[in-house]
């Protein structure tokens, strides 16, 4: 059995994109770091970095203004959430099940302990 | 950019280094050049930059054929040699000595560069430590702006702070138009700069690869016990770190060292992966 892989690279950075996009920190409409600028605040790859953006602007989340640069979709934060969405019913829930079944922790702990998170 | 054909290469005729090297190296890119000891990474950064001349073959720089060191040729070349001497002068007066070979020198990003090296202008290069010996040839090299950088094991002798500082420096340094070749041992140090990954073994290139092709034809796993199919496995904390033919594409994070043991433990397989 696989238990874990680690993702590749340019699915990292990814990853840290759409964090700052979720965070606020990249607002719909507005243009986010150069494909240079985030290579050398990461320490990884131009081409990495390249990779990841024509990933995000195949995804509709980045788009490109020819000799400007990226900014981000007006509706990139709601795109974001769908595909995050969609990975955490996917993976992080059944993994989730999969370890309450091994504690025995019953899913009515849960709740309580989401009621008490949330309020 | 580079262009090696049917390359020979031999110091003593019995032990030849080079039999029929064949390599197309292109700019935008930071290759990383790894092989076991012995196997000729030092001699083909020699044969790059005209310090060696092959037995056989042409290894061609710039178009230029590497062996006639032609001033144009040898003005957007640095080497960042492993074993070096310092002159016995201070920094201003090193920079006067070579800067001027170098057309493009910065000599503004090499004030920087010094900076936050953290290097004495007062004292003689020579009584520098070996590691901020290091750190000025980094420096210096970087600030010539040359299109081709080739560095040999540029991590070595640099202590923590500095391996990040070069990172960065190294990150700001590359583009579209540059060459950087790094040969290097350190592969942890540039795990996420290097790309793409040239491996040499005994006379011949194994692999010459982007991460993503790699990536494709590779799956890097964790697993509870070893796998059949594992081309090279290691056990670690977690489980079982395995190395495996990627037949259902996986997206997995190639993990250089893995990689390099998987390669000269099945050379013949990758040969015909990735060669053919």
């Amino acid at each position: 059995m696989i238990y874990e892989t680690d993702k590749p690279l340019y699915l990292q950075i990814v990853d840290y994109a759409c964090e700052q996009i979720l965070l606020g920190i990249w607002k719909p409409e507005e243009r986010v770091p150069s494909v240079r600028e985030l290579s050398v605040t990461l320490t990884v790859n131009l081409n990495t970095v390249a990779r990841s953006f024509d990933f995000l602007q195949d995804k509709q989340v980045l788009f490109q203004k020819r000799g400007i640069g990226y900014f981000v979709e007006k509706e990139g934060l709601k795109r974001i959430r769908d595909m995050y969405k969609i990975e955490f019913f996917q993976k992080d829930l059944p993994n989730l099940f999969k370890k309450m079944q091994k504690l025995n922790v019953s899913i009515e702990e849960i709740v309580l302990e989401y009621k008490k998170c949330s309020t | 950019m580079i262009n090696i054909q049917n390359l020979n290469f031999h110091y003593k005729a019995s032990q030849p280094v080079y039999l029929g090297l064949n390599m197309d190296l292109k700019p935008g890119n930071i290759y990383g050049l790894l092989g076991e000891n012995g196997v000729g990474k030092t001699t083909l950064l020699k044969l790059i930059s005209g310090l060696l001349f092959p037995t056989k073959g042409n290894v061609s720089t710039f178009r230029f054929e590497a062996k006639k060191r032609y001033p144009e040729m040898l003005e957007k070349i640095y080497f960042l040699p492993e074993v070096y001497t310092l002159p016995k002068v201070k920094m201003s007066e090193y920079v006067k000595l070579y800067a001027s070979f170098y057309p493009k020198f910065d000599h503004q990003k090499l004030a920087e560069y010094v900076d936050v090296f953290g290097l004495s202008k007062a004292k003689k290069l020579s009584e520098f430590s070996h590691g901020q010996q290091k750190k000025w040839l980094l420096a210096f090299g970087l600030a010539t702006n040359t299109e081709l950088l080739l560095m040999d094991e540029p991590t070595n002798g640099l202590d923590i702070p500095s391996k990040g500082l070069f990172r960065q420096l190294l990150a700001e340094a590359a583009d579209e138009q540059k060459t950087i070749i790094i040969s290097t041992h350190q592969v942890r140090d540039l795990e996420n700069l290097i790309d793409p990954i040239i491996i040499l073994e005994h006379n011949q290139v194994l692999l010459n690869n982007s991460i993503e092709e790699i990536s494709q034809k590779l799956k890097f796993v964790v697993r509870e016990n070893q796998s059949e199919q594992a081309l090279f496995a290691e056990q670690a904390i977690g489980g079982v770190l395995c190395v495996e033919p990627n037949t259902d594409n996986t997206e997995s994070k190639v993990n250089i060292e893995l990689l390099f043991n998987a390669a000269v433990n099945n050379k013949e397989l990758f040969k015909k992966l990735f060669i053919l």
